[in-house]
């Protein structure tokens, strides 16, 4: 598929999600969550057009939408970096890794994306991996016992395929 | 057999009371709360109600059951430690800035901090300031002052069927929001207001205008006229320890005048025209049997409704103005030159039940060459605090009476502060051409009372009405005369519980009696009045001698008639879906907007979309859903081009991209 066709195409699956989940007030997590699969965040218009649809007003998915950190009303990057800052990974010494990669995107905790859109940060509360703290996520791959150094390298490895296929 | 729940080891008979609290308020026990509001779903979130049920230990009293022998305890040292612990740490994080909050003298959490004795908060700040929302004109929201008890939530949603604002995030941030954290003045607020009269404290309140007024009168070069509305008569007092429902009339019009309005007019002397106009209108539509039932258009917030949720109703809507609006328009056209005021200096303040109505006298369709027909709207809390300001003694005034011609009206135009009221009046005007029998007290019984939804069936059958308060009623209704369900005549439909009485800008509301006891004085008013029915006062059959010719003339239309338009519900942009910004490319723009939605447009975008895809004419078109194009009555909507295709069909448009498609390959 071409990208010229890309927009048309999520707002096809839009329509074939609803479809989906028959339309119904009751199904909206399950609704954001394959929009959100296909955007990579939930745009605005978008909410509103699904919020006339299951016949709910727009405040109340936007309450839904804003309610879970799961959910994105702000477009993400093309890579998502999570790190676990839950308790485990906390005394385990997450705060340095992300110190490190905020000072390496040039991020903080209010902004979480970088204006090139490539990466988006963001800290968890906790990934059920306590074993492996500090957990940081590379866009699903999992690293345990993360030291900044470690965090670092993941990035570049990253630019370095950018790169590549630049 | 009787049965009795012991409250404080005292016998409290149980009746039908659902809850703990409804049976100690029976007691005359005032259990402090902030989320329990007897019209709306229970919501059991401020805790503030907790009492000890013997055996089970502390409940909400608000969402528990009562049993029969129940024990209830409610004032024991823990529940008066808990009650105070939780209201220190709502004020913890309440922007305390009583004495410049305009609801300082009706805020609960001040009130029930006072009760509990609250001398110092043991707990610091926690939440970060939030901007105010300054966008609406009619209401100003402030978050830092929320204690997050959702009245306002659950009345736009549960008694408006709107939803308008909601609960945004979670834990410590949640917040009341409307959607995306806009303005109210850019989502689908009606701005009736009644989020603004259950707020328990100044997190939502009116938008004060009081300063504009203050200009004119102190600027000596306007002419300042004021216009009331009928529902203020029976309120005001209530801001100057009157019992509700005192009909204040000749002391309010004395104030007004100490203030340094120079005519005081009556909101319901345009009332009686619009019951001439409107009536007319009816007749006309009901003998050609078309465009029925027509819907009243009094109510602002309910005009704004229909055109943002019901466009394929708004030819039914009459075409008339409201009160308000006649009263600008005639005011600003006859009293120049009858008082001998340029037009640019005469100065026309509304006060007014209602917030919606400072939204109406904004709406570019009633200014004109830059002059507003209505300079400004005071709602019934405004006048009574610029009657406080100046230092006057309102109880103290000998009563005076309103300026004539516009200051005389009869008992038709009154009772539309009543919801039924407008029904009664047009009934009342109408009675005649359709035969039903008027008793000599003048009262129609059949379109008045309380309930949320009322119909009658009058003169053997052939006049149907439907009189409606409050938006989810309006919307049931509207949505079975969408759906053929539900015929009527007449329809009308009054946002406020109980109508204007209980609009948003009246004093704040504390139970159902006081609504009721406005209810019954303008009823009373009306009863006590020389004239009951429009087409008796003597001014209006002048007013149509002298300007307007006769009722629906063509005058009539240009200065007391209107047109509506569709609205968005949200402002947004519209989806591009494919191609954007190539200008040679054929721009496809499909509605996607809840009307053309309902008709099908989905399917014709996807099908479309489908079609282009397989055939690869991507290159060729530019295809977008827009929210709306304006013209719902004729959905589904489709611009292909610089054409606009309604009541389009997919085999239509299959058949045009393909044309278009084919002189561009």
């Amino acid at each position: 598929m071409s990208a010229t066709y890309a927009a048309a195409h999520s707002f096809n699956k839009v329509m074939e999600i609803l479809d989906r989940f028959e339309r119904s007030e009751t199904k909206i997590i399950p609704i954001l969550q394959a929009v959100q699969e296909e955007y990579r965040y939930l745009p605005q218009e978008v909410m509103t057009f699904i919020a006339t649809s299951l016949g709910v007003s727009p405040a109340r998915l936007y309450g839904v939408a804003t309610f879970y950190s799961h959910f994105s009303l702000e477009p993400k990057g093309k890579h998502i970096i999570k790190m676990c800052d839950g308790t485990a990974c906390h005394v385990r010494g997450s705060s340095a890794v992300i110190d490190a990669i905020r000072k390496r995107l040039n991020l903080t905790a209010k902004k979480i994306t970088t204006d090139d859109m490539m990466y988006t940060f963001e800290t968890v509360s906790c990934l059920g991996a306590c074993g492996l703290a500090p957990v940081l996520v590379v866009d699903d791959a999992i690293h345990g016992q993360v030291t900044p150094e470690q965090a670092l390298d993941a990035i570049e490895k990253i630019e370095a395929e950018e790169r590549e296929n630049a | 057999m009787e049965k009795y729940i012991y409250i404080n080891d005292r016998p409290v008979l149980w009746e039908d009371e659902k809850n703990i609290l409804a049976l100690a308020r029976k007691a005359h026990i005032e259990i402090p709360t902030f989320c329990y509001h007897s019209e709306l779903s229970l919501y059991g979130a401020c805790r503030l109600c907790m009492v000890e049920v013997e055996g089970r230990g502390l409940v909400t009293s608000c969402s528990t059951e009562p049993f029969e022998g129940m024990r209830i305890k409610t004032h024991t040292r823990q529940i008066l430690k808990l009650r105070k612990t939780i209201v220190e740490m709502l004020l913890a994080n309440h922007d305390q800035e009583c004495p410049k909050c305009s609801r300082a003298d009706d805020c609960k959490l001040r009130d029930v901090s006072n009760r509990l004795g609250i001398d110092k908060v043991r707990f610091r700040k926690t939440r970060e300031r939030k901007p105010k929302d300054l966008g609406s004109e009619c209401l100003v929201r402030d978050p830092n002052k929320c204690v997050l008890c959702g009245d306002c939530v659950r009345f736009c949603d549960e008694i408006q069927g709107i939803g308008a604002i909601d609960f945004a995030a979670r834990g410590q941030n949640v917040n009341v929001a409307a959607a995306y954290g806009k303005s109210l003045a850019q989502v689908d607020c009606v701005n009736c207001g009644q989020c603004a009269a259950v707020c328990p404290t100044g997190a939502i309140v009116v938008k004060s205008h009081i300063p504009q007024v203050w200009d004119a009168i102190h600027s000596g070069e306007k002419y300042v006229v004021a216009q009331i509305a009928p529902a203020v008569r029976v309120a005001l007092g209530e801001m100057f320890k009157l019992p509700s429902g005192e009909l204040a009339t000749g002391k309010m019009i004395a104030a007004l005048r100490i203030l340094g309005f120079k005519k005081v007019f009556d909101t319901a002397f345009s009332a009686d025209l619009t019951v001439v106009e409107e009536a007319n209108e009816f007749v006309s539509r009901k003998s050609k049997g078309e465009k029925l039932p027509i819907f009243t258009s009094c109510c602002p917030a309910w005009v704004k409704y229909a055109e943002q949720s019901y466009p394929q109703l708004l030819g039914n809507l009459s075409s008339c103005r409201s009160p308000q609006q006649m009263f600008g328009a005639i005011a600003k056209e006859r009293l120049p030159q009858q008082l001998g005021v340029e037009k640019e200096k005469l100065y026309v303040v509304s006060i007014m039940p209602c917030t919606a109505k400072k939204y109406e006298c904004k709406r570019p369709e009633f200014s004109h060459d830059g002059i507003a027909d209505v300079d400004v709207v005071l709602t019934t809390q405004e006048l009574g605090r610029m009657i406080k300001e100046a230092g006057i003694d309102l109880n103290d005034l000998e009563p005076e009476s309103m300026d004539l011609p516009m200051g005389f009206a009869t008992g038709a135009g009154v009772i539309f502060g009543n919801s039924g009221g407008v029904s009664e009046a047009v009934l009342r005007y109408a009675a005649d051409k359709f035969d039903i029998p008027v008793p000599e007290n003048i009262v129609l019984q059949e379109v008045r009372g309380s309930s949320g939804l009322r119909e009658a069936s009058l003169a053997d059958g052939n006049l149907k009405m439907a009189v409606v308060h409050g938006l989810k009623n309006a919307q049931i209704l509207c949505d079975k005369i969408v759906s053929g369900e539900a015929e009527y005549d007449i329809v009308e439909v009054m946002a406020c519980p109980g109508g204007c009485t209980g609009g948003a800008g009246q004093p704040i509301v504390h139970n159902k009696a006081q609504r009721k006891a406005r209810t019954t004085s303008l009823y009373h008013a009306d009863k006590t009045m020389p004239l009951h029915r429009a087409q008796d006062n003597p001014f209006i059959n002048e007013l149509y001698e002298t300007l307007l010719e006769k009722p629906n003339s063509h005058q009539a239309h240009e200065l007391l008639h209107t047109a509506y338009k569709h609205r968005k519900r949200i402002d947004d942009d519209e989806l591009s879906l494919s191609g954007a910004g190539a200008e040679d490319r054929c721009k496809v723009r499909v509605c996607v907007g809840t009307s053309c939605y309902l008709r099908g447009s989905q399917d014709i975008l996807a099908k479309t979309l489908q079609m282009v895809e397989e055939n690869a004419w991507g290159k060729h078109f530019d295809i977008g859903a827009t929210f709306c194009s304006e013209t719902c009555d004729k959905g589904p909507t489709i611009s292909i081009g610089d054409q606009t295709i309604h009541h389009a069909t997919l085999p239509q448009i299959r058949e045009m991209i393909s044309k278009a498609a084919g002189t561009r390959e």
